[in-house]
C-alpha cells in the first residue's frame, strides 16, 4: 500500500469530516438524503462483514472464521458488550481452529 | 462502539438526569468505548503487519484516516491483492457518513463561546482539529446531550481519548504482529467482520435497511471470486435499490412522514440522532 494512496484516503477522509463544520449554515441536508447516507453505510458495513467472513481473497475462507462472527453476531445480537462481541469471534475461531477446523 | 452507546443509551433513558456526576458517568463510558475499540485497533496492527505490510503502513493510516472501519476495508483491499485505488474507493464511501455527521456535530467543532476561545487562528486550529475527531463514538456521545456544554465535553473527550486510545491499539498490535507470525493461529483475522457486524446492528432497526443490507451482501459475496478486490463491497450498494423503493412507497401512503422518520426503534441507528437533529 503506497503512501500516496494512504494520504489519498486520509484527505478525502478529512474532507468529508471538515465540510459539515465549515458550511453548516449553508448546507441544509434533506432528511431523504441522510436517510440514504445511513444505510449506505449500513448496506457497506454488512457487505465488507459478509465477504470478510466469508472468503479469503477469491476463494472460500473455511468454517472457522465464518462461524467465530456467526457467534459474536448473535451475542452482538443479544446485546452482549462490544469486548465481549470482539473475544468471542477471535476465541470461538481460535478454538476452532486448534481443533483442526480449517 | 455504537453496539456500546446503545447500552450505555437505554440507562440514560430510564432515568434522565437523575445520575448526579455526569462527569464521572461521561469517563466510564467512554473508558469502555475505548477498550472495546483498542481491542480492534490492537487486531488492525496485527493483521496488517502479519498480512505482509510494513509496519509504518497501519500506523500512518491509524493517525492520518482515524477511522477504523474504512482502514479495515482499504487494508483488506490491498492484502487480498486488490489495487491502492479500489483500496481508497473502498475507504471513501464507507466514509461519506462523516459528512452528514460533521453537520450534526458543527456546534461542538468550532468553538463559539468556548472557555479557551481566543484569537481567530486559534479557534480555527481548534476546528481544524475536531473535524479529525469526528467519528460514529464521538458523534453518537454528542448528540446524547442536549446542553450545549455538555455535547461539547463529551465529544472532545470522547474524540480525544478514542484517537490516544486507537493509536496505541494500532501501535501494540504492530508490535504484536510482527512477533506473532501466525496470527490467524488466534482468531484475530474473525475480529474484524464482528465489528462492523456489532456496528451494523443498531442500524438494521428498519426492515428495508436489513432487505437492503441482506441484498448487497449476497451480492458482494457472490462477486467477490470474479470481481478484482474491492469492487464487490461497492457493487452492494445496488443493494440500496431493494430496500429504497418500497419504502418511498409505504411513506407515500403512511399518515405522517414525521412520525416515520423518528421510529423510537432506531435510537442507536447511525442516522438517528441526526434525523433527531434536523
Amino acid at each position: 500500500m503506497p503512501l500516496l494512496a494512504i494520504v489519498a484516503l486520509a484527505v478525502i477522509t478529512y474532507a468529508f469530516r471538515l465540510v459539515g463544520p465549515l458550511c453548516r449554515d449553508r448546507i441544509t441536508l434533506p432528511p431523504a438524503a441522510t436517510a440514504l447516507f445511513a444505510d449506505a453505510a449500513a448496506v457497506l458495513l454488512i457487505a465488507l462483514a459478509a465477504t470478510s467472513a466469508l472468503m479469503n481473497g477469491h476463494d472460500f475462507a473455511g468454517w472457522a472464521r465464518p462461524t467465530g462472527v456467526l457467534v459474536a453476531g448473535l451475542l452482538a445480537a443479544r446485546r452482549a458488550p462490544f469486548p465481549v462481541v470482539v473475544l468471542a469471534a477471535a476465541g470461538v475461531t481460535a478454538l476452532l481452529r486448534l481443533a483442526g477446523v480449517g | 462502539m455504537r453496539r456500546l452507546w446503545r447500552t450505555i443509551g437505554s440507562t440514560r433513558g430510564s432515568a434522565p438526569g437523575s445520575t448526579p456526576p455526569w462527569g464521572s458517568t461521561l469517563v466510564r463510558d467512554v473508558a469502555l468505548v475505548c477498550l472495546a475499540d483498542g481491542l480492534v485497533g490492537l487486531s488492525f496492527g496485527a493483521t496488517a503487519v502479519a498480512g505482509g505490510l510494513p509496519w509504518w503502513v497501519p500506523v500512518a493510516m491509524s493517525v492520518l484516516v482515524f477511522a477504523g472501519g474504512s482502514q479495515f476495508a482499504a487494508v483488506g483491499v490491498v492484502l487480498a491483492g486488490g489495487s491502492p485505488f479500489a483500496a481508497v474507493a473502498a475507504g471513501a464511501v464507507l466514509n461519506t457518513r462523516l459528512f452528514p455527521y460533521g453537520l450534526a456535530v458543527a456546534d461542538v467543532v468550532g468553538t463559539t463561546g468556548a472557555p479557551g476561545a481566543g484569537p481567530a487562528v486559534r479557534r480555527w486550529l481548534i476546528r481544524l482539529l475536531g473535524a479529525q475527531i469526528i467519528t460514529d463514538e464521538s458523534v453518537a456521545f454528542a448528540l446524547r446531550q442536549t446542553d450545549p456544554a455538555r455535547r461539547r465535553a463529551a465529544f472532545w473527550t470522547c474524540g480525544l481519548s478514542l484517537f490516544g486510545a486507537w493509536n496505541v491499539a494500532v501501535l501494540l498490535g504492530v508490535l504484536a504482529g510482527s512477533v506473532v507470525r501466525n496470527t490467524n493461529a488466534f482468531g484475530l483475522d474473525a475480529t474484524f467482520p464482528a465489528v462492523l457486524i456489532a456496528l451494523a446492528l443498531p442500524a438494521l432497526a428498519e426492515f428495508r435497511t436489513r432487505v437492503s443490507a441482506g441484498t448487497g451482501a449476497v451480492i458482494a459475496v457472490a462477486l467477490t471470486p470474479v470481481l478484482p478486490a474491492g469492487l464487490p463491497v461497492l457493487a452492494a450498494l445496488a443493494g440500496l435499490a431493494t430496500g429504497w423503493r418500497p419504502r418511498r412507497r409505504t411513506t407515500e401512503h403512511a399518515a405522517p412522514p414525521s412520525a416515520d422518520r423518528r421510529p423510537g426503534n432506531r435510537t442507536a441507528s447511525s442516522i438517528d440522532p441526526l434525523t433527531g437533529e434536523r
